[in-house]
């Protein structure tokens, strides 16, 4: 099958590649462009694993043709810490509130985290709930990923995070 | 996972896009979403030979309203319908819907247009246009035609489309202001198609029902229209008796598969509950 070439911006990069139509997106970027903390889970569109926000939305990268990104911009995990470096306020309260154990669903679970609080900057604990719905983990129970992502809404408005009593 | 090779198409109209498809024949599908496609694709249950992705086309996405019709583009997303005001004020039963729909990352790609035009009787928004005597905007080598949303679905993903037909838009009779509506669907967890689910769009007058119209998703092959039901309820105050007599006749019409979400019996009983807590939300919301 003849190859398409495709451009896109990931991570604020500019990038290129000859891919068959049916190259998956989360294939481009694990194995062409070699960002592999993006994650295959279960490639069937349930996990949320291989989550990545192109254009402004929350893709299962798994259920998305590589050609069909052309032209977009991308930002996976490896896009998401401060410009110099630092822990951005998601990353920051996984770490602070152990939002991870494995650590497998933690790129997906920041990814959909990221674009949640972009477009509702204070949920509350059942539209976060709600939020990740698409992306299950399988060790934390999610109390503590709720947690990190209040953490990041907090540190992100300025104001004092409280941990609910349980 | 891999699908099987296909050539990829991205026309910029809908004209191209139907001249692609008659003339690629058979073997040629489009693609909207890709959430019920894709996923098929990478289980080789589907294996298209060419997709032609609507992605590219200007114009079919998008809520607007002409008249006394809201009308929906095809592409327009379910992320679309939630985030649009018109859609929460004139239609706000679409937006409870599309809130069970899948998950929130399915619902950024997922599109209204694959929804109804796809005949997975799983699918939500089918029995929802029904309820609502929706039509549809198909459009062909042979020009356009609108298709009553109750003439549409013949069987588990068989419709009215013709060869080289595209569903472009959904268009819908503005319910009455006041009206009460609901959508109640039972599901083992979020992303699960239901168990059964009910939609109703009611209006009251002086408190008793003065029209009603219920539909059914995932009860049978295609959604269904539970007309009796909703004769049952029309001119009564929705006393006990009558709901369990429209749930009653609402079973009647229902044939669900036994599968994963349970048996025949279970599926129709808890298919008569959604009716009635649907009939009941509906008619509490109406002003």
């Amino acid at each position: 099958m003849a190859k398409t070439h495709i451009t896109m911006k990931v991570n604020g990069a500019e990038v290129e590649g000859l891919v068959e139509p049916r190259t998956l997106l989360v294939h481009f970027i694990r194995e062409n462009l070699q960002l592999t903390g993006t994650h295959i889970g279960c490639e069937t569109t349930h996990c949320g694993a291989c989550t990545i926000d192109i254009d402004g939305m929350s893709v299962k990268s798994c259920t998305m043709f590589a050609v069909q990104a052309q032209g977009c911009e991308i930002m996976t995990i490896e896009g998401v810490a401060n410009a110099d470096g630092t822990l951005s306020a998601l990353q920051e309260g996984f770490r602070m509130m152990h939002g991870l154990q494995c650590g497998f669903c933690t790129p997906g679970m920041i990814l959909r985290a990221q674009r949640l609080l972009q477009e509702n900057a204070s949920p509350s604990e059942e539209e976060i709930r709600m939020g990740i719905s698409g992306n299950i983990c399988r060790c934390t129970g999610y109390q503590n990923i709720v947690k990190a992502i209040q953490y990041a809404a907090a540190k992100i408005n300025g104001t004092e995070f409280k941990e609910a009593a349980e | 996972m891999i699908p099987g090779p296909f050539s990829y198409h991205r026309p910029s109209s809908v004209a191209d896009a139907v001249k692609l498809l008659v003339s690629l024949g058979d073997e040629a599908r489009p693609l909207a979403g890709g959430h019920s496609l894709i996923p098929m694709m990478k289980l080789r249950l589907a294996t298209p030979e060419h997709l032609v992705d609507l992605h590219g086309i200007a114009g079919i996405k998008g809520v607007r309203r002409d008249g006394s019709t809201i009308v929906i583009g095809a592409m327009t997303t379910q992320h679309d319908l939630l985030a649009s005001e018109m859609i929460s004020k004139s239609l706000p039963i679409l937006h409870e819907t599309a809130l069970v729909i899948a998950d929130p990352q399915v619902r950024y790609r997922g599109t209204v247009g694959g929804n109804v035009a796809n005949g997975d009787p799983g699918n939500d928004m089918p029995a929802l246009m029904m309820t609502l005597g929706a039509s549809y905007t198909l459009q062909g080598p042979g020009g356009t035609r609108s298709v009553v949303a109750r003439d549409f679905y013949q069987g588990a993903y068989f419709t009215s489309l013709e060869p080289g037909e595209i569903l472009t838009a959904i268009v819908i009779p503005a319910p009455a202001s006041g009206h009460g509506y609901a959508y109640e669907k039972l599901k083992r967890k979020v992303g699960d198609y239901a168990t059964a689910a009910a939609a109703v769009v009611l209006t009251m007058s002086g408190g008793k029902v003065a029209t009603c119209a219920i539909g059914l998703t995932n009860l049978s092959e295609t959604p269904l229209l539970a007309e009796e039901a909703a004769k049952i309820v029309i001119g009564t105050g929705l006393d006990e008796a009558t709901l369990k007599k429209a749930a009653a006749a609402a079973e009647e019409i229902m044939s669900p598969a036994a599968d994963g979400r349970g048996p025949i019996e279970y599926r129709k009983s808890v298919g008569g509950i959604m009716v009635m807590r649907a009939l009941k939300r509906a008619a509490a919301r109406a002003g």
